[in-house]
């Protein structure tokens, strides 16, 4: 259904966003307070607290149906928040699941979407260019998004979120219809661009070993809120193996219910540790 | 001799009993090289056995004039520029109906498909009168309009606007949401949503309704024009029935039927180009 409604911005009460300084690593890039979010009589988020800040890479896990995409789709903009709950600082790019590209854009124009707001068509098209050329698709530039493998698209759909240099990048599960192969190249494209452009990172996934590998802090979301973080301080790409990880994956996996011999009653949460 | 079988006929085929093998396989290859001609070879019979019997004078040239015959008037309708004015005429009419019609088939489709309000104003009505036969309405057409060039009009514009309004509306309702999210996340204004996202959306759909709406054209242009019409091909058409002339009959119907296929061409041709990104 394409019902046309104004930008849902510009009539409902909208979280701050102001537009942050150029390099904003450290600072805050997203705070939220006591989101609440819920659908008829499910409470989804009751009152969720966050800070993400610049340039730190986050990793959100939590069962399916745990609200781990209604928190990120409050934070895009996509659903309404009171700007008492949520505050952006600066530009939020999102990359879904399905890469959602428009299928009659060509992949450039695609990626030039982005700045449609922005610079002189030229300027657009320069970026857009650089921007394939880091996910290494340069040569796929004039083909249409649905001759592409998933793989690809996903990719460009990573370039379409970086293109516009955003302050805060948020990932739904961008891997997970991805094959194993595949997935682990995308790893390593999204760590080495993350270091390039240094955004603040949420990624919701349903892999333990994914966000292990690639975040500096794992949340997990349980009954609508933050129900344990832990802070990794092992350097990525040494994590194979690593005592401390391996204690945390199985703090992770209990946070989750997985371990169910082991399971804690709901009241009697894994402590809180790590960055704060 | 050997020939070499592409492999995966060479599968299908071995998969298959061997009696069967043997009667496919020479049949398959003269398909391959003259498929195109045997297309033609019946229609040619058709034509060259019509010809025998008007010769012969079993078909009369009151009931069906020849091939040679109509050929002959077409040659003649076309030098004294008969044809060619009436044909503008028809085309005139269908033009000036299409463009009315078009028109309001698309805003309406619009109005209904970008909001709400509009939908509820627009969409009730026009179910209701879209199961209302069109050509039922050439009476009251003529209580109102009488039998001038403008009921034919509003007749050929009656029958196009809703097959594109219904097209074009379902077509943008269609629209992925996930496309009008991310077109959001990419903080698109209004228009740039409009432009890059739900215009291409709807326009596979809207151009399958531009598809049939000009084959309704025709068809009311036929239809008007034979129930009455002072010029056109139609006139051509009413007033060689009087005389009995059929190969005038035959020309004029020859043109209406070309005339459907170059608009259809046309649209194909539109689709190819608007939609390379769906191949
Ligand atoms: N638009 C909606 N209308 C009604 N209920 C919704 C809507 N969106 C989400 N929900 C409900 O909110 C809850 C959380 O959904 P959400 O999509 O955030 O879960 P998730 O953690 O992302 O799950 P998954 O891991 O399966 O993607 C679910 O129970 C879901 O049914
Ligand atoms: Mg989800």
């Amino acid at each position: 259904m394409a019902l046309m409604t104004r930008n849902p911005r510009h009539q409902t009460p909208r979280p701050n966003r102001t537009d942050a300084t150029e390099d904003g690593t450290g600072r805050s890039v997203a705070t939220v307070t006591e989101l609440h979010r819920s659908f008829g009589t499910t409470h989804v988020l009751r009152g969720l607290d966050l800070e993400i800040r610049g340039g730190e890479f986050v990793a959100l896990l939590g069962r399916s149906g745990s609200g781990k995409s209604t928190l990120l789709r409050s934070l895009a903009g996509l659903d309404p928040a009171s700007p008492r709950e949520l505050t952006v600082h600066g530009a939020v790019s999102v990359a879904f699941q399905e890469p959602r590209l428009l299928p009659w854009r060509t992949v450039e124009d695609n990626v030039a979407l982005a700045l449609a707001n922005g610079p002189l068509r030229r300027i657009r098209r320069e970026h857009a260019r650089r921007s394939l050329d880091e996910v290494g698709l340069t040569e796929k530039r004039d083909a249409w998004p649905l001759s592409l493998s998933g793989g690809q698209a996903q990719r460009v759909s990573l370039a379409r979120a970086l293109v516009s240099k955003p302050n805060l990048l948020l990932l739904d599960e961008p891997f997970s219809a991805l094959d194993a192969l595949t997935r682990i190249e995308m790893h390593r494209l999204v760590v080495a661009l993350w270091k390039r452009h240094r955004p603040g990172v949420l990624l919701v996934t349903h892999d333990v070993d994914e966000a292990l590998a690639l975040a500096d802090r794992v949340l997990v979301l349980d009954q609508g809120q933050v129900a344990a973080q832990w802070s990794l301080a092992v350097p990525r790409g040494r994590r194979n193996g690593d005592p401390q990880i391996s204690a945390i994956r199985t703090h992770v996996l209990e946070a989750l219910g997985v371990d169910a011999g082991t399971r804690n009653p709901r009241t009697e949460r894994p402590t809180e540790s790590g960055a704060a | 001799m050997t020939t070499l079988v592409p492999p995966q006929e060479l599968a299908e085929v071995t998969a298959e009993p061997a009696v069967r093998r043997r009667e496919r396989r020479p049949r398959r290859r003269r398909r391959a090289g003259l498929g195109w001609l045997r297309r033609w070879v019946s229609p040619l019979l058709i034509l060259a056995a019509w010809q025998v019997l008007s010769s012969a004078g079993i078909l009369t040239e009151d009931v069906l004039a020849s091939p040679l015959q109509i050929l002959a008037t077409a040659t003649e309708l076309l030098a004294d520029g008969t044809l060619q004015s009436a044909t503008a005429t028809s085309i005139g009419r269908v033009l000036s109906g299409f463009l009315i019609g078009a028109t309001a088939g698309l805003v309406l489709a619009v109005v209904a498909g970008l909001s709400r309000i509009g939908e509820d104003a627009v969409d009730p009505p026009m179910q209701m009168l879209r199961t209302l036969p069109h050509f039922g309405l050439i009476p009251l057409f003529i209580v109102w309009m009488g039998i001038g060039e403008t009921p034919k009009i509003a007749l050929i514009a009656m029958g196009v606007a809703f097959p594109l309004y219904l097209n074009t509306f379902a077509g943008i309702r269609s629209v992925d949401r996930k496309f009008l999210e991310a077109a959001h996340t990419l903080n698109l204004t209004r228009r740039q949503r409009l432009r890059h996202v739900i215009a291409p959306g709807a326009l596979p759909q809207a151009l399958v309704g531009l598809r049939q709406s000009l084959g309704v054209a025709w068809l009311s242009l036929i239809v008007a024009e034979t129930v009455s019409a002072d010029a056109g091909l139609g006139y051509l058409i009413n007033d060689a029935r009087e005389f009995l002339k059929t190969d005038v009959i035959v020309v004029g119907l020859a043109v209406y039927s070309l005339l459907g296929l170059l608009t259809d061409t046309l649209v194909r041709l539109i689709e190819r180009k608007a939609l390379a990104w769906r191949s």
